[in-house]
């Protein structure tokens, strides 16, 4: 049996029955075919083109700002790789080859809309202002998550795959109980997910709940092709934004590495959500070219053709070609970014190095609303058990 | 004082929660136009409309989860699951999301959701109807378990639980849903028992009787029964099972120096072995007899036509009184 995915053939081992969940008389369905269905407005070489449906007028300083986003928040990437490899850090998920459809929809927000994120979204975090030294504090285990979600309208990285799009959901049904929609002060929420999220339940319920509310909410999907070891043929036997429609709710795959594109189609889809137009789903077709983390070993599992391939189409490449080609950024301008990057980079280690723990009883802070009688007893307790080595003294407290 | 079945007391609970709170919401399967299948939210949505009692879309995990998303935009979700072992599949928003979010964002986002289950057997049900799955909340840190027995509670509690800034699992005794009792539906829930303490439902002095939910009335009923005998049994009804109100528990075991608990889920690790396990440590030698428990078999639930032999009735709640007293 030969089957035809991404370009690439492979030939099943001939056991002389039928692989298993492929039945012969049903074709394995190519989940990466891109046929015209692709939103694009910056090609991999770098050539800018129109799409009818996404005009997008941009200055050559807002072009170089998306640059620079770029740029910097791989250099974050890179980093706290490192720190892992230094052992600052217990694990890190890295976001390289995702740079452009999350800085592309990071930047596509309006201050007032709500994000979701799944705990790998260190570029929208970055859109939103939140220090890139507070995203470590989950990965160095320091704390849960270390930003005020209210004040940077970004809520707490969701690790368990897929919970996060209720809550968007819930939120958004929240919004329309206000009337925060339409007008100037219409608000609208994003949530993140991956390829690997559109199996689970919740992501599915999240989708029923939004159409049946018409709830003005973004569903960004970043299919980067892995689900740790497992390719997009585990999860899904059409195109994930073909599932939208069975939902009820337009669905669109734009070219998650072209940062005007996934700009372009995210703007588009929050607008329509504040006016009161429901929920969009956006497959943005990318590639994780790294590890899932710090943890995973990816040579197991695929080929290094496949990251070859994806490498000519970098996020990052495209847009400094384009900015090159059409004369909006000087050389000098590159040699900033890179020695800003430089300097993001230090202070991003040395902070990292630096964090001290938190105090050993702030265990216990923040359980409930008020400590309980156990939570409080336990403290004490603990505090105690603490006292009684001399060499502690309670001063880690 | 206005006569009132549990069922009713939770309706008029739930009435003026949304009075008094215009982002009091209520979600949930059915709870709409029928309102709910034990009409506990009967009349809600015709009187505060679509938009604050919702009839959803039948997933669990979804009513859950877009409570949270809700609670996050400042609503005060109610969630009804329709029966207890409809909760399961939501328990992963329940303990992952619902009960950590406040500790995870170190005391920057509150959730205030009530999650309304029915729960326990006795009304010859088909399976997955008859579930008592309190400890898997209980056990969850950041969740408050509690549940009602009689009316009064019912009317109080269900407000209280509401208004509380902490989630809250709030079991309801269902085959007690048609019991009578007096409730002063005119009063506040201001002069109400705060939601955290346990009752002294009836005085006793020579045994401490544990238990809550359906199973409040049948020690009660087990205690006029054995004063026959000559005995003397209090019964506490625990009301919160997270927080536990030890200094109640421990007032009455402290004169007793004997105590039996009953609840309707397994007595393999369940409530009463946490309950005997505190005891034992903090009353050690008020004890006169081991803490004994009377609870569900080490079994899944039985077919309803054997139910009433895996329920602790009357005769097996007494008999662990007479085992206590032969110490």
């Amino acid at each position: 049996m030969t089957v035809e995915s991404g370009g690439a053939t492979t030939t099943a081992p001939n056991t002389g029955a039928p692989a298993a969940g492929a039945p012969l008389d049903r074709p394995v369905p190519d989940t990466r075919d891109q046929a015209g269905e692709l939103i694009q407005l910056l090609t991999p070489e770098g050539e800018r083109i129109d799409h009818p449906d996404y005009p997008l007028e941009l200055t050559a300083a807002d072009l170089r700002d998306l640059y620079r986003d770029l740029v910097l928040v791989r250099r974050i990437d890179t980093e706290a790789i490192s720190l892992q490899r230094q052992g600052e850090l217990g694990i890190w998920a890295s976001l390289l080859g995702q740079e452009a459809a999350q800085i592309g929809s990071g930047r596509a927000l309006g201050p007032d809309d709500m994000v979701f994120p799944t705990y790998r979204e260190h570029g929208v975090a970055w859109c939103r202002g939140i220090d890139p030294v507070k995203l470590l504090e989950l990965y160095r285990g320091v704390s849960h998550g270390g930003w005020d979600p209210k004040e940077h309208r970004f809520h707490l990285y969701t690790i368990v795959i897929g919970s996060q799009t209720l809550h968007a959901t819930g939120y958004a049904m929240g919004i329309q109980r206000d009337g925060a929609l339409g007008g100037d002060r219409g608000e609208a929420v994003i949530v993140y997910f991956g390829d690997g999220a559109t199996s689970q339940g919740d992501v599915n319920e999240a989708f029923v709940w939004a159409s049946v509310f018409n709830a003005p909410v973004v569903f960004f999907c970043q299919n980067n092709q892995w689900a740790i070891s497992e390719p997009l043929e585990k999860q899904s036997r059409i195109p994930l934004y073909q599932r939208a429609r069975g939902f009820g709710f337009p669905g669109l795959r734009v070219d998650g590495n072209d940062v005007l594109a996934c700009y372009a189609v995210t703007k588009k889809a929050m607008q329509a959500a504040r006016e009161g137009q429901g929920p969009t789903f956006i497959e943005a077709f990318t590639y994780r070219m790294g590890a899932h983390t710090t943890t995973d070993d990816p040579t197991r599992y695929r080929l290094a053709s496949e990251l070859e391939m994806w490498k000519l189409k970098d996020p990052i490449e495209r847009v400094r070609a384009y900015l090159v080609r059409t004369g909006q950024a000087e050389p000098e301008f590159f040699a900033d970014v890179e020695a800003e990057a430089s300097k993001v980079g230090a202070d991003v280690r040395e902070a990292c190095r630096t964090m001290p723990d938190p105090p050993v009883l702030s265990i216990f802070d923040h359980v409930y609303a008020e400590p309980t009688a156990i939570v409080r007893a336990e403290r004490e307790q603990y505090a105690a058990y603490l006292d009684s080595f001399e060499e502690l003294g309670g001063e880690r407290r | 004082m206005t006569t009132l079945a549990l069922s009713k007391a939770l309706n008029e609970g739930l009435r003026k929660a949304m009075e008094n709170d215009p982002k009091v919401l209520i979600m949930g399967e059915d709870v709409g136009k029928l309102g709910g299948v034990f009409r506990i939210t009967d009349g809600l949505q015709k009187d505060f409309g679509e938009d604050r009692v919702i009839d959803t879309p039948l997933a669990e995990s979804g009513i859950v989860g877009t409570a949270i998303g809700l609670a996050l935009r400042g609503y005060r979700p109610v969630c009804e699951i329709q029966f207890d072992g409809f909760v399961f599949p939501a328990v992963n928003q329940i303990v992952n999301q619902l009960a950590k979010m406040h500790y995870r964002s170190r005391g920057c986002i509150s959730l205030p959701v009530t999650i309304r289950v029915p729960c326990g057997g006795g009304i010859g049900a088909v399976e997955h109807h008859s579930e008592s799955p309190e400890l898997l909340f209980a056990h969850t840190a950041g969740l408050r378990v509690v549940a009602c027995a009689d009316a009064a509670d019912a009317f109080a509690m269900i407000q209280q639980s509401i208004s509380c800034d902490d989630p809250v699992i709030f079991f309801e005794p269902k085959r007690r849903y048609w019991d009578k009792g007096e409730v002063d539906v005119a009063s506040g829930v201001a002069s109400a028992l705060p939601l955290d303490r346990a009752k002294v439902a009836l005085e006793g002095t020579e045994v401490t009787m544990l238990t809550y939910g359906p199973l409040v009335q049948t020690c009660l009923e087990s205690a006029i029964a054995a004063r026959e005998d000559g005995r003397s049994i209090e019964v506490i009804d625990l009301r919160s099972l997270s927080p536990l109100d030890m200094e109640t528990i421990g007032a009455s075991v402290r004169r007793t120096g004997r105590c039996v608990v009953a609840h309707e889920a397994p007595v393999f690790g369940g409530f009463g072995a946490e309950i005997a396990a505190r005891v034992t440590e903090q009353y050690f030698y008020h004890l006169e007899a081991p803490v004994l428990r009377v609870g569900g078999f080490a079994t899944p639930y039985p077919p309803s036509r054997l139910e009433e032999h895996y329920l602790p009735d009357l005769d097996r709640i007494l008999d662990a009184v007479d085992r206590t007293l032969e110490y």
